[in-house]
């Protein structure tokens, strides 16, 4: 049995000498890969949040990822056609600047998260699985006919986003930034679990009654949390879109909400690192048996089967199993 | 099936006794609803290197899953990785649009055996981009061109609401001349399509045109057929080859679509092709076979002339396009995209299976509506 | 638009209502006696469509292929249920969701490792194709019909199972409480298995019967589990008449959304843009309607006060 915090930091400084090895040995491929582990757990941790210690499981949170790509995408588009974007009396020039269009992520999935979690949390349950999936749904049908943005063939940024001091072009700069702010997001959440904020919307998960009779609002504890978890993921969806240079609906699409899911459970619910380590195992699957076998899914198929069955609590529960009770 | 992976096998075994002198990379839809493309053209490319006997070409096979984000990323581990000099094989516009504008401005070559998108063709061109199957257009406006030639006055169009549905309406728009007793764009991923042929039934439309990709087609030529309409049928070869005319069944004998190719054009490079991969894979080519084979043959035919690493000479040397194509004479425009000639087909039964005949020719010599915006 | 047209339109909903149902119809039993979000369910409409097409391929018997799929459907599930679904039960609705997104994946690519990439072949028999000629001149396709008569028919069998039945009796105390059954001696395991291998059947039934005219291929359940679970959500989740309601609603809204919306905004703008906008929020409308069924009513048209 291991100590959860040393798991944490043994993950992550995994992931950057993993990186650095791959840098030595020049094989910029897997760097690009242990950039995609980072950026699906940032996103998955962000969907952590609403799931694990919110409770909120959330079938729509590729709305989100979907919205962060698209903030890159648009403003990206307007900066390199060098066309500023109209909205009425206000004129946007675009950019290429990755700090400016993570806060625009940030800023208009959480928008996003407000309306949805006002409208969604009336629900509790299957309910609330089912209408965040017809959210997903409503962008996913949108993106795809909105032919100012490529429709369903997307967008492509011919070149990656800038960040001050930095060549982003250069695949071990760019991850780490990517790590560093997953870093940052994780503990972040670290914190936000053990404040007075987070104690109160775990007893909201389990006992919402004793959170009501102490005066606060279980409703709206959720929705703050839903709300900082779409703002999470969408900043992930920000990074994807800069690491692919590429933007299209598919990022909308509900598969991608169930495979956000699929990393949380796999690597273990509301465990900080959980989602990190789920990635990693989903992205070495993907790209091990696709090399094996052309029916690789029916692998991937087989091997998550086992983990619900066989390992409750994912990968990170496996290794080190909590004491208290919980759930 | 195991066939092909002996055939790979002694391909890639080959390749490594020769150190490989040429990497190519195929990225293509394998698994999924939409693998029956990807493996047709892969299938049909691994053929003519095998009957070409050349061992300096190693290809690299990968799964795109039919996913823009992955089709990238395989790019990346190809390109950074791999250090592939020639890529080819997507199937999907939007796959080829997330890939193709930042390969060949890594200075790779990549040759399209089906994809075709217009940006890829007008402003986006780029030097290292051939197509060799079509611009997307193409076979739509062959189809507009067509019902011009049949006398059809006015027709009712129908295609998906997403851009490969608005290209499509818009080429057919473009040649045909008569009126439209409806247009209507449809649900991406229909299944049922009652109210559409309702629309249909009640319009006083002499012709149906329909884009209808996939399983969209085989739904609703199977509904349409049994609702007794009876409209003549018109589209692009896409909703009517080989890979799905068996799942349609006899609801799409006689409908007419237009192609490139056709199991019966007469050439002898066509006919060898045909025979020999129905010895190879048991089963008929489809177009998208066709495409597969062809990219092939251009790659072998410029390889002969000139090294990838000889960017100038491999460029001319593919612009040349000497090659025998199944299709017959194969040219490039000014875009790189192929200047062809389009057939008109009908739906036809040989014994049990349904398949293509050539009816006649829809336009001679076309080339794209895209090409005057290419500068390169 | 002539009136003769609104009414064939509105039959088309109704006719798409009906089949929305037949595929939901076992998703909402499912969930109603085991609490089982049963993602999977797409995977055994499948399976049912890829067996009768394989039955029909060999015999050229349709009401044989119907019958295949139903079994080939009833026998899948009841093995998946035993080895699978049993461990789900007593697990959160987490666990469920990930379980069966992961048996669609074997299923999808083990049924196209079977066989092949391309679609299959599955047509209307001769003896239900056609047009018939309904009242009003209204030129109607029989098979449409016949699937009509096929959704009525299970709903009124549902029903009287539910309701009628020694089996409905213990679906229903299931439903209400385990133990209590499990105390009067009933082996709930094998009602559980029974339950599921019958919502099986039903997906199998509906493959068959919808795979007829669409097309018979590798991730065909998938759209239709999303529209499954819109119907029954807005319905309430374990309520066969809520099913039933859900199902004509959707169909409505969707096949009249479809037909009308494109219309309505050719009034503001110009033809080409009206179609494309229209057709856009056609595509969401059903979402929309799930989303305001929602807001109005948090557990569906009838589903049980949460």
């Amino acid at each position: 049995m291991i100590r959860e915090r040393y798991l944490n930091l043994a993950v992550l400084a995994g992931l950057l000498a993993l990186a650095l090895w791959a840098l030595a040995g020049d094989q910029p491929f897997t760097i690009t890969l242990l950039t995609k582990v980072v950026i699906l757990g940032l996103a998955a941790a962000g969907l952590n949040i609403a799931l694990g210690i919110g409770g909120l499981v959330s079938l729509g949170h590729a709305v989100f990822f979907g919205l962060g790509g698209y903030a890159m995408g648009i403003l990206a588009f307007h900066a390199q056609n060098f066309a500023p974007l109209e909205l009425g009396p206000l004129s946007i020039a675009g950019t290429k600047s990755m700090p400016v269009i993570w806060l625009a992520a940030i800023a208009v999935s959480a928008a996003v998260a407000v309306v949805i979690g006002l409208l969604s949390l009336r629900t509790s349950g299957v309910y609330f699985i089912m209408i965040t999936l017809a959210f997903g749904q409503m962008f996913y049908y949108f993106a795809i006919s909105w032919s100012v943005y490529g429709g369903e063939d997307g967008l492509s940024i011919y070149v990656r986003n800038g960040f001050p001091g930095l060549n982003t072009l250069d695949p071990i700069q760019f991850f780490g930034i990517c790590l560093a702010i997953l870093c940052l997001v994780l503990l972040l959440s670290d914190r936000l679990a053990r404040s007075p904020f987070g104690l109160a919307l775990n007893a909201a998960r389990q006992v919402p009654v004793r959170v009501e009779t102490v005066g606060l609002s279980p409703t709206r504890l959720k929705l703050l949390a839903f709300v900082i978890s779409g703002a999470i993921t969408g900043l992930a969806g920000a990074l994807y879109a800069d690491l692919n240079r590429f933007v299209s609906p598919t990022m909308f699409s509900w598969q991608l909400s169930g495979e956000l899911m699929v990393l949380v459970i796999l690597g273990g619910v509301g465990r900080l690192i959980g989602p990190v380590v789920g990635a990693a195992i989903f992205v070495a699957l993907e790209h091990l048996l696709g090399g094996l076998t052309e029916f690789w899914h029916i692998w991937l198929g087989v091997i998550l089967l086992l983990i619900v069955l066989f390992a409750r609590g994912g990968v990170v529960g496996l290794i080190s199993p909590r004491r208290v009770g919980h759930d | 099936m195991k066939k092909l992976l002996s055939a790979a096998a002694i391909l890639a075994l080959s390749a490594g006794l020769a150190s490989a002198e040429v990497k190519v990379g195929m990225i293509t839809t394998l698994s999924g609803g939409g693998a029956g493309l990807g493996i047709d053209v892969r299938d049909g490319f691994m053929l003519a290197l095998k009957q070409s006997g050349r061992d300096d070409i190693e290809v690299l096979i990968e799964d795109d899953q039919q996913k823009p984000d992955i089709a990238v990323q395989l790019a990346d581990k190809m390109i950074q990785s791999e250090k592939v000099e020639v890529m080819t094989g997507i199937i999907w516009s939007n796959l080829a649009m997330a890939v193709v504008p930042g390969a060949v401005a890594q200075g790779v070559f990549y040759l399209s055996p089906n994809a075709g998108p217009s940006q890829l063709a007008g402003p986006g061109c780029n030097q290292n981009y051939f197509n060799v199957a079509w611009q997307n257009d193409n076979l739509h406006e062959g189809a507009g061109a067509w019902a011009n030639q049949t006398g059809y006055k006015n027709s009712f169009i129908l295609a998906p609401n997403y851009p490969a549905g608005k290209d499509a309406l818009t080429g057919y728009k473009r040649t045909y001349q008569g009126e439209l007793a409806g247009e209507i764009y449809t649900e991406l991923g229909q299944t049922d399509y009652a109210a559409e042929i309702a629309q249909i039934r009640a319009s006083d439309a002499d012709s149906v045109f329909l884009f209808l990709p996939g399983g969209m087609g085989i739904s609703f030529l199977k509904q349409y057929a049994d609702s007794g309409v009876g409209k003549p049928v018109i589209g692009p070869g896409f909703s009517f080859d080989q890979d799905i005319l068996g799942a349609v069944g006899d609801a799409a004998l006689g409908a007419v679509n237009t192609s490139q190719w056709s199991k019966d054009i007469d050439n002898p490079t066509n006919a060898a092709f045909v025979e020999s991969f129905q010895a190879e894979y048991d089963r008929l080519p489809s177009l998208y076979a066709s495409q597969g084979f062809d990219t092939a043959n251009l790659l072998i035919s410029a390889l002969d002339k000139a090294q990838p690493s000889d960017a100038d000479a491999f460029r001319a040397a593919l612009k040349a396009a000497e090659f025998d194509s199944t299709r017959g004479e194969f040219k490039f425009g000014p875009n790189n995209h192929p200047v062809q000639t389009i057939y008109a087909r009908e739906v036809v039964k040989e014994g049990d299976v349904l398949t293509n005949k050539i009816i006649g020719t829809a336009i001679e010599d076309h080339a794209d509506a895209y090409a005057a915006e290419c500068k390169m | 638009m002539s009136t003769i047209l609104i009414i064939e339109q509105i039959l088309n909903g109704l006719q798409f209502g009906i089949m929305l149902f037949l595929m939901a119809a076992g998703l909402t039993l499912i969930f109603g006696v085991m609490g089982l979000i049963n993602l999977a369910h797409g995977s055994l409409y499948m399976i049912g469509a890829f067996a009768a097409a394989a039955v029909a391929g060999a015999t050229g018997s349709f009401l044989l292929a119907l019958a295949a799929a139903m079994a080939a459907a009833a026998l899948i599930g009841a093995i998946v249920e035993m080895t699978v679904i049993r461990r789900l039960y007593a697990t959160d609705h987490l666990d469920q969701v990930l379980a069966t997104f992961a048996l669609i994946l074997i299923f999808s690519e083990g049924t196209r490792w079977i066989f092949g990439s391309l679609p299959l072949y599955l047509n209307i028999p001769s003896w239900l194709a056609g047009p018939v000629t309904l009242p009003g001149g209204i030129q109607y396709p029989l098979y449409r019909l016949t699937l009509i008569a096929v959704g009525l028919l299970v709903w009124l069998g549902l029903w009287w199972l539910i309701e009628r039945t020694r089996l409905g009796i213990q679906i229903r105390a299931g439903e209400n409480d385990r133990e209590m059954i499990a105390a009067l001696g009933i082996n709930i395991s094998k009602l559980y298995t029974l339950v599921f291998a019958l919502g099986a059947a039903l997906a199998g039934l509906a493959g068959a019967l919808v795979g007829t005219i669409q097309s018979v291929q590798v991730g065909m359940g998938e759209p239709v589990l999303i529209l499954a679970f819109v119907v029954i959500v807005i319905g309430g989740i374990g309520s066969i008449k809520g099913a039933f309601v859900g199902a004509l609603l959707v169909g409505l809204t969707s096949t009249l959304g479809g037909v009308f919306l494109p219309e309505l905004f050719k009034l503001f703008t110009d033809p080409a843009t009206a179609q494309s906008a229209g057709a856009s929020l056609a595509s969401m409308s059903i979402y929309i309607l799930m989303s305001l069924v929602l807001i109005w009513r948090p557990t569906g048209l009838f589903g049980a006060r949460a």
